[in-house]
């Protein structure tokens, strides 16, 4: 996250997403900026209805319009996307930005074959012939790492293993070497291993080809093997930013804080309890007023005046690195201190 | 620790689920290799970590253990009591001490029924009428698990991913079982939810000393529940040890590299281990390699591997009780193994 | 693909010979005697047991069954009486014709029925079903489901004398409902069957209008129809390659017991709009108790349906690959 006036390659500047559903208004996303240079890798880290995935949906253009009120600027290499035309995005998507989901089966058509799936992104934006996209489609299927992609090409999704068919929806994104990729939990659904081969995969590719990567996941333990910067949601809010150095060596949100101790680690201490976190994530529904995380915040009485419950913290950025939250740096290093000793034992 | 009196003892545990194909008429051409010839056994009181990637036969081995599934082969006793075949009358008394929690807190509550239906059920088939009353007992149960008993008459909707497991516990417990299943009980439930599920299995255990059989793919977690841990590859057991030999000491390549697979939450730019990237997919259970399972994506592999099984054994350096099935185990001072190539070229 | 055709060819025969002794052991213990129809109302008992004797009635039901069978691949002489060719379904003494010579003729009109009603209420019910799936929540899509709700909780022999009411006496908008074959005249074929076509439209489009609705819309919120537009693909080509595509297997599913409904309720309509196919035949097969017409029904609408599934597996293995490949 840069902090000069340039324009980064892409800025999301105070995103708010709202969509109406039968119980109410619910607040999926409110009040998101960042930004994000080419060949770098931002990590989104939150849990469910933290509005990280939602997020992204929406710098695709892929919400649903009928029910979804946005506010705010997205900007891809200038470009404003959110008041931009569906047949502008179009041209966009699977070009310039593309994005891969974490369940490869469900998000692969049945109906299709690999090959015919990755050829048709290639043929849509470029109007390469037939012959040219599955020539292309052999190509980006070897490049990612699947053995006899001559034949594979002709597969179905459900003849991929798990791992194969990540390759393969990576293959599918990246066929128009695209500037922007959005990975939403890619490597969730994927055992340990594969997951290592998967991530090893990204990093080639970035390094290639200088991708900006927007990678979303709960696992600080990926986080921490794959980002350049994170960003930390939690109800819809950026609660805490900064680079991997800085979020994971030194938190400064007690969410952040919370979630690193209430990881079980290899070589941690076994015998005494976790740390969990509280309670449950919001409702985006019916969030709680003032700082959303106060209801499970073990420092929030130690705020004057019970401020948490009653008022917003701001999110102050100095140099890319905030937080939002109410405690003071003096506070925070008091309560915090324990912290290091208890990661690196 | 190979108790002489164990809880559970397993032996040649083995389970093929059959492949019908064939033409015109259909038969059985095959089988699925789920898990193949287990041996292993748990101490009352004790829990044990089964660790594996998808496919590597945990969880049937949980289904088989409660037999919730058939064994084709070998042996499971329990108190000495041989099960492996036992029709519904002969478990009806044993099926009370054995309990299982289920992965999806949210497929495995009956959406119609009350909280204190759900969790009473158990009492309710079995035709147990506790001291002061079946209701009494759920609230008590409600009570160990965290939840407020007043939500007695509540449906599962109303309550979170977090304390739908809670709920699973409960009902678990109500027969005071001597032995639970947890089949992946966490991976459904979001980061911070995870501890509390974690401390609350883990403060029933030791409270109530129930003994413990814990599936998950989570490294981390199954260390800091297990005592003792057996990591499973294509239906067999690759190795089984106590939590610190087998997670500071792995001798099996297995093992070692799907612990260094894990990422780790730190920022040092170094990791702290080597990671050990495996090539290819495991292959398939149907057809599975012969001698040593994991000889196809072993970096250590010879001619022996692929011509004789190893034997689960203690192998030189093992303490006792740590068990490793590999002809060429790691040794601690083995240097890293080779960063290999990110091409899965082999299993195609 | 051929293997599965062949294996579903075999077992739907199976079923079919299942299917012809049930009902053959069925109507041969009721106690009428087929001898005295084929005798005739004066007849002496020496002549009744030659009959008998003649049209093997005397034999075993074993026996009897086992001769029926073989009729049907190499025909059947009855003495005294006639031959039946083979296909040799049985010997109508009611009608003094071979079962199969008088169903001959009833087939091609139920078949026009059926075929030419599912034209249209597919047309209709799946057009529809993709406007309401477009335009959920509107006004049309309400609209269209409350349209399906009525049409759908129509009767035959309600909708069809009213329309033979209105349309045909009244307004003189439609012709008689009249049967005149294919190869004769396709005009008079269609203009003949247009009212029966319609009424039954009437009442099976709803079910496609609510099916093609409620796949579309869960198609359309798939994964792999979210991945589709992620790669930039239109609106429009997502809902026809994608989202279509997955909807049409389950369609074609209820396509598949639609057909099976329509041969068998071919009874009603066939006798509300005075048609005569197999449906009518039967009405009267019934009235005349005649066992071996109706033994010959009840295999030509098995056969119907029995294939109509195999088309319908076919198609839906076509559809969707992980049928094919599994």
């Amino acid at each position: 996250m840069t902090s000069t006036d340039q324009q980064a390659f892409l800025s999301v500047r105070d995103l708010k997403v709202h969509f109406s559903t039968e119980d109410g208004i619910v607040k999926a996303v409110d009040g998101l900026t960042f930004d994000l240079e080419k060949g770098k890798t931002l990590g989104i880290v939150g849990e469910s209805g933290s509005g990280k995935s939602v997020t992204n949906l929406t710098i695709l253009g892929l919400h649903d319009r009928h029910r979804t009120a946005i506010d705010g600027e997205i900007l891809l290499d200038g470009k404003e996307l959110i008041t931009a035309r569906e047949s502008e995005l179009e041209k966009l998507r699977g070009n310039k930005m593309a994005m891969i989901f974490q369940d490869a089966l469900a998000s692969l058509s049945p109906y299709h074959t690999i090959g015919k799936q990755i050829g048709e992104t290639y043929r849509k934006h470029t109007g390469a012939s037939k012959q040219e996209a599955r020539a292309r489609a052999i190509e980006m299927l070897k490049r990612v790492g699947i053995p006899q992609p001559d034949m594979r090409v002709d597969d179905y999704p459900h003849q991929f293993s798990g791992g194969m068919r990540q390759r393969a929806m990576i293959a599918m994104a990246l066929v128009c070497d695209p500037e922007l990729l959005i990975a939403d939990e890619p490597t969730t659904a994927l055992d340990v291993t594969v997951q290592a081969q998967i991530m090893d995969l990204l990093k080639d590719l970035q390094q290639e080809f200088g991708t900006a990567i927007v990678f979303i996941t709960h696992d600080l333990g990926v986080i921490a093997d794959i980002a350049d910067d994170v960003l930390v949601m939690y109800g819809g809010r950026c609660v805490e930013r900064g680079t991997k150095q800085e979020v994971l060596r030194t938190p400064r949100h007690p969410y952040t804080l919370g979630l690193m101790n209430s990881m079980p680690t290899l070589d941690g201490p076994v015998d005494v309890p976790l740390s969990p976190i509280p309670g449950s994530p919001p409702s985006l529904l019916n969030p709680p007023s003032g700082c959303r995380f106060h209801p499970r915040c073990s420092f929030a009485e130690k705020v004057a005046g019970g401020l948490c419950s009653t008022e917003q913290p701001a999110l102050e950025v100095v140099g890319g690195r905030g937080s939002a939250c109410h405690l003071t740096p003096e506070q925070r290093q008091e309560f915090f201190a324990d912290f290091a000793v208890s990661r690196h034992n | 620790m190979s108790n002489a009196n164990p809880l559970l003892d397993v032996s040649g545990l083995t389970k093929h689920f059959p492949i019908k194909g064939g033409f015109p008429i259909r038969r059985t051409v095959g089988a699925v290799q789920a898990v193949d010839g287990l041996d292993f056994s748990v101490a009352e009181g004790e829990s044990l970590g089964l660790v594996g990637e998808s496919g590597c036969g945990k969880s049937t081995t949980g289904r088989l253990i409660t037999r919730l599934l058939e064994p084709t082969g070998g042996k499971i006793s329990y108190r000495g009591k041989d099960i492996t075949h036992a029709g519904r009358k002969q478990l009806a008394p044993i099926r009370s001490e054995i309990q299982m929690i289920f992965q999806d807190p949210y497929a495995s509550l009956n959406p119609r029924q009350t909280v204190g239906k759900i969790i009473s059920g158990p009492m309710e088939i079995n035709g147990i009428e506790p001291t002061g009353g079946r209701e009494k007992r759920v609230r008590e149960l409600l009570e160990i698990v965290g939840l407020n008993p007043e939500h007695y008459n509540r449906f599962p909707h109303e309550f979170s991913g977090g304390q739908r497991q809670r709920i699973g516990v409960a009902r678990a417990l109500a027969l005071e079982p001597k032995l639970i299943v947890a089949d992946e009980p966490v991976s459904a439930l979001d980061v911070s939810i995870q501890a509390q599920v974690v401390n609350l299995l883990q403060q029933v255990q030791k409270d109530l000393g129930i003994a413990f059989v814990f599936i998950a793919h989570d490294l981390a977690i199954v260390r800091h529940f297990s005592q003792r841990v057996a990591v499973m590859y294509l239906g067999k057991i690759v190795e089984i040890a106590d939590r610190d030999d087998l997670y500071g000491n792995p001798r099996h390549p297995y093992t070692r590299a799907l612990l260094s697979a894990v990422p780790e939450a730190t920022a040092d730019d170094v990791p702290a281990r080597e990671r050990i990237l495996l090539k290819g997919d495991v292959p398939s259970p149907i057809n599975p390699p012969s001698g040593c399972r994991f000889r196809t994506r072993c970096w250590k592999a010879t001619d022996k591997c692929a011509s004789e099984a190893p034997p689960l054994v203690q192998v030189e350096g093992n303490k006792p009780g740590h068990l490793t099935a590999c002809h060429y185990p790691e040794t601690d001072g083995t240097v890293p193994a080779p960063r290999l190539s990110k091409d899965p070229q082999a299993a195609a | 693909m051929f293997r599965f055709l062949i294996r579903r060819v075999l077992g739907a025969l199976v079923i079919l010979l299942i299917i012809s002794a049930v009902t053959f052991f069925l109507f041969y213990a009721i106690p009428r005697d087929p001898a005295r129809m084929a005798c005739g109302k004066v007849c002496p008992d020496d002549l009744l047991a030659q009959v008998r004797a003649n049209l093997g009635i005397a034999d075993p039901m074993p026996v009897q069954y086992w001769h029926w069978l073989e009729g049907i691949f190499v025909g059947r002489d009855y003495t005294g009486v006639g031959h039946c060719n083979a296909p040799c379904l049985g010997y109508s003494f009611a009608n003094n014709q071979p079962v199969f010579e008088t169903l001959k003729g009833d087939i091609p009109t139920t078949i026009s029925l059926a075929i030419g009603a599912a034209f249209f209420f597919l047309i209709i019910g799946i057009g529809t079903g993709m406007v309401a799936a477009v335009k959920q929540g509107t006004f049309l899509d309400k609209a269209a489901s409350s349209f399906s709700l009525i049409g759908s909780s129509m009767q035959i022999y309600f909708v069809g004398y009213i329309a033979m009411f209105l349309l045909v006496s009244q307004l003189h908008l439609l012709d008689q409902p009249s049967y005149t074959p294919f190869t004769d005249s396709p005009v008079a074929w269609a203009s003949g069957l247009l009212l029966p076509w319609l009424v039954l439209s009437i009442i099976f489009t709803a079910n496609y209008t609510r099916m093609t609705r409620s796949q579309l819309v869960e198609q359309l919120s798939e994964d792999y129809v979210r991945t589709a537009r992620a790669k930039g693909l239109s609106r429009r080509s997502v809902f026809f390659r994608f989202a279509w595509r997955g909807a049409m297997g389950p369609i074609v599913t209820i396509f598949g017991i639609d057909m099976g409904t329509l041969i068998g309720g071919a009874i009603i309509t066939e006798s509300t709009f005075s048609i005569q196919g197999l449906g009518l035949r039967a009405v009267r097969a019934v009235t005349d108790s005649d066992l071996p017409m109706l033994l010959g029904l009840t295999m030509i609408a098995a056969a119907g349906i029995v294939f109509a599934n195999i088309i319908v597996d076919a198609v839906y293995a076509l559809i969707d690959p992980r049928i094919r490949l599994a």
